[in-house]
């Protein structure tokens, strides 16, 4: 159930945007209207919630450290996994956000005969993570050639070294063939681990349906159901210089399923679990340096609070002390 | 109590199987073994938490206050606008499930709710529901639950079976932290009256005495006295600490644990025997008689509140610097809290060794540096005789514990002064130590002995990587640098890898200190033989 919703929303999505554009010509609401409502959505979603974010302190200093300590000088520090200058936590994060560092470490755990715990490297999840990532963002840039006029030089770069294995017509993109690869290992992953199974969430279903159904439809529009590119780039044209105008002979209705998928995506995209891409800028655990006690980290609502004063315990123990011999303010 | 299990037992009753039925549908079970006792009335009175009453987790009457909904998720409100920490982690996880077999609980236990993962989705599921719009509007669908008596009770449970460790944080992409969710669900406990009295106990005995045995100053000497009397059995000579003593150079806090128990009291005697040797100037105070904070497991305002007595006994007495001894969650609090909730500690100067002259810019705003730290540089600087044949009985390997670990990076130091004092040192396997080691199973405030099931569970991954260095290497001593790992590991060893005792860094090198004027040594200092004693070639 918590996989079927998702999948059954993500075929009414397509069905929607099939239906509108063949039967009720609802062209300029699912090539227009929505779109921009769409990318207004996720502007202002997404800014919202890294500023609500951004807005509450970070009391403590609480990185989590990954290496050697800044000690003694003859002590070799780990200046990246345990930082205390703004170069180490930077590269620290960078490593996070385009290498995924952290995830690169995962091991699997196995309880065997003796009894004997194994942990063994486990790098399949890193793989198929950093390969989403990175073939969704190349793609992301490719699909620049829709919006710009002359296409810029490294997006025509980018496109001929994702083809150059020169296979077919229209060239096969290398870029395609890793994502659609890549989400379909981390959709099976979630059905077949029986861990991951049970703590998936119908959050964790949809996007990853929603994204394969806009992988497939791009890649249907690219190489099996011909469309109108000229026509694409005409809409996509008048959408960024906000003249918007549906072609005549506008492009064809998988391409409104593409857009009207991709459009389903931009608006969900801040109010699901998708917003790590912002939050992980921000994880206390990793942006900070560990030098606290260095410099003094400030909490910006630390407020007094009831002690038990030295008084008061010699208050109490006065005599005990005496008798112990330990010296005592007040004899 | 619950019939105690057997190792085979829990071997067996581990399943990594999730059950059929869905998280959210599977009510939690408190079973015995499994937690510990409520907090006393009169623990919580010290302190002046709300709701004090005695009460007993295994009935079904919590005796909760009125209103309590209202009052966790005011408590949920507030804390969201105070931790950044909290309220990105509510938001960013995408359940990829990579901690899920990092957490020592999860691997003894099997049950899927000690994934770090899904014990945070206890909490997740409840700030769905009323903090965001899809829970308010989709409910169940969003992964959102209404917060009711079985939720409530889930959370405790499963709360207090996270020792804080942050292991599932090293390998978590977003660096979600389990302890801050952890932190914040025993916050929203407290409001309730819901703490266990193993920690509550201790905070309200440090509160009032200083210290978390609640060792009053009388006990505090005869305690060392007895120590001194052993050193000078042992060694012949004749150590004279002070207490409480204005105008001494330092000021030493360690963990009262050191002062209890074997195998801690021997840490502490190797403290005692060091300073000795030194000749330092410094003092115990019976008043911050305390390193360790239970505080921090209870609510941050308590830890403050019980940190407050090291720089307030610091000022009073004068002293230059403070050094810190062997223990864990104390450095985590010492390193990442202590000066941002009590400094700046301005009438302190920046430690210098007074033997080495090393001035430790590290800790030039804490002003507290770490007595590994300081013998690691005393050792470099050839100012200690060192004689480690008289540790060779030992096969040594060594313990990260978590917070020095993951909430410092304490790595290198404890190393290189066990390698300095012992000839027989073993490294376990690499994904177990280091940033990867595994808690005890029973920190945090949960070494008690009603959770014995719980402790020895969660102790079975590291027992389990010493069992393969002593089948491997004969390795026959755990050393560590924390005085809960002392307590706990003792225990745990027992019961996992029988043979393999327990020590602190600290026990090792006043084994291997030669002093001026010893006699020569036939014991170590638990009072075994040593392997060569009584023959020529004695040092």
């Amino acid at each position: 159930m918590r996989a079927l919703l998702p999948f059954i929303t993500v075929i009414v999505l397509v069905l929607l945007a099939i239906v509108g554009v063949e039967a009720a010509n609802l062209q300029f609401l699912f090539g227009v209207v929505i779109p921009y409502a769409a990318a207004a959505i996720f502007l202002a979603g997404v800014i919202y919630k890294v500023v609500s974010w951004g807005r509450v302190p970070v009391p403590f200093r609480i990185p989590t450290t990954c290496g050697q300590q800044k000690t003694l000088p003859w002590i070799k520090q780990s200046r990246i996994e345990n930082p205390t200058t703004s170069a180490g936590v930077i590269t620290r994060m960078l490593l996070e956000v385009f290498l995924f560092r952290s995830l690169f470490r995962n091991l699997k755990t196995e309880l065997r005969e003796g009894p004997q715990l194994s942990y063994g490297s486990d790098k399949w999840l890193w793989l198929a993570g950093l390969s989403f990532h990175w073939t969704f963002l190349l793609i992301l840039i490719r699909h620049l050639r829709f919006f710009t006029q002359n296409v810029p030089i490294p997006v025509q770069m980018l496109e001929h070294l994702d083809s150059f294995l020169q296979i077919g017509l229209p060239l096969l993109y290398i870029t395609d063939v890793i994502f659609l690869a890549a989400v379909t290992f981390l959709l099976i992953r979630r059905f077949t681990i029986p861990q991951v199974k049970y703590i998936s969430l119908a959050a964790d279903y949809f996007p990853l349906f929603l994204i394969l159904g806009i992988g497939v439809s791009g890649v249907l529009m690219r190489y099996f159901i011909k469309t109108d590119v000229v026509g694409v780039k005409e809409l996509t044209m008048s959408l960024v210089s906000f003249s918007p105008a549906i072609p005549k002979d506008g492009p064809g209705t998988i391409f409104y399923v593409h857009l009207f998928l991709i459009s389903a995506l931009f608006a969900y995209f801040p109010f699901s679990k998708l917003v790590h891409m912002g939050g992980v800028f921000l994880s206390p655990t990793r942006n900070l340096a560990n030098n606290s006690r260095m410099v003094r980290h400030v909490n910006p609502w630390n407020y007094p609070v009831k002690v038990h004063t030295y008084e008061e315990y010699e208050n109490d123990f006065r005599e005990k002390m005496k008798t112990a011999g330990i010296p005592v303010e007040k004899e | 109590m619950a019939k105690e299990m057997k190792p085979n037992e829990i071997i067996g009753s581990i399943d990594y199987n999730p059950p059929k039925t869905d998280w959210m549908s599977t009510p939690v079970q408190i079973k015995p073994g499994m937690f510990c006792w409520g907090a006393k009335a009169k623990s919580i009175n010290t302190v002046g938490f709300p709701n004090a009453r005695d009460w007993n987790p295994g009935e079904e009457d919590w005796k909760l206050p009125e209103n309590w909904q209202g009052t966790v998720l005011e408590g949920i409100a507030d804390r969201l606008k105070k931790y950044r920490s909290f309220r990105l982690f509510m938001d960013i996880c995408v359940r990829c499930g990579a901690c899920a077999d990092k957490c020592h609980f999860y691997i003894g236990s099997g049950d899927p709710k000690n994934m770090p993962v899904l014990r945070a989705e206890l909490m997740r599921s409840v700030y769905r529901r009323y903090f965001t719009t899809p829970g308010k509007m989709l409910g169940k669908l969003a992964g959102a639950r209404d917060l009711d008596i079985n939720v409530l009770k889930e959370w405790w449970y499963y709360f207090f079976q996270c020792t804080e460790c942050r292991r599932c944080s090293v390998f978590c992409p977003y660096g979600i932290d389990t302890a801050e969710i952890t932190i914040m669900g025993r916050e929203l406990m407290n409001l309730l009256g819901l703490n266990i009295e193993w920690t509550m106990g201790p905070v309200a005995a440090c509160y009032m005495k200083g210290n978390h045995l609640g060792l009053e100053p009388h006990t505090i000497t005869s305690n060392i006295e007895f120590m001194l009397d052993d050193i000078e059995t042992i060694t012949g000579i004749k150590v004279n600490p002070s207490f409480n003593r204005k105008g001494a150079e330092i000021l030493f806090v360690t963990p009262s644990g050191d002062l209890f128990a074997d195998p801690g009291t021997y840490t502490c005697m190797g403290y005692l025997m060091l300073f000795h040797e030194l000749g330092l100037d410094y003092t115990w105070s019976t008043y911050a008689s305390e390193g360790g904070n239970f505080g921090f497991f209870t609510s941050n305002e308590m830890a403050k509140r019980l940190n407050s007595k090291i720089y307030a006994e610091a000022k009073r007495l004068g002293v230059k610097y403070i050094i810190g001894g062997e223990c864990g969650h104390m450095w985590r609090v010492l390193n990442q809290y202590m000066d941002t909730w009590n400094g700046p500690a301005d009438f302190l100067e920046v430690p210098k060794s007074p033997i080495t002259g090393t001035v430790f810019e590290n800790t030039k705003s804490t002003k507290m540096v770490h007595i590994v730290e300081f013998t690691a540089d005393l050792i470099k600087n050839g100012k200690l005789k060192l004689d480690p044949s008289r540790n060779d009985h030992l096969k040594v390997t060594f313990h990260d514990s978590c917070n020095t670990a993951r909430g410092m990076g304490f790595f290198e130091e404890p190393r290189f002064v066990a390698k300095a004092v012992c000839n027989n040192f073993y490294e376990m396997p690499e994904d177990t130590i280091r940033e990867k080691t595994f808690c005890c199973g029973s920190g945090s405030g949960l070494n008690a002995g009603e959770d014995m099931d719980l402790r020895m569970r969660g102790g079975l991954p590291r027992a389990n990587a010493v069992k393969f260095v002593r089948d491997k290497y004969g390795v026959n001593m755990l050393a560590n640098i924390c005085a809960i790992d002392r307590a706990a590991l003792t225990t745990s060893m027992n019961y996992w890898v029988p043979g393999v005792g327990v020590t602190g860094v600290h026990e090792l090198v006043a084994n291997a200190l030669v002093m001026k004027g010893e006699k020569p040594r036939t014991t170590d200092l638990r009072g075994e033989p040593l392997p060569n004693a009584g023959g020529e070639s004695d040092v």
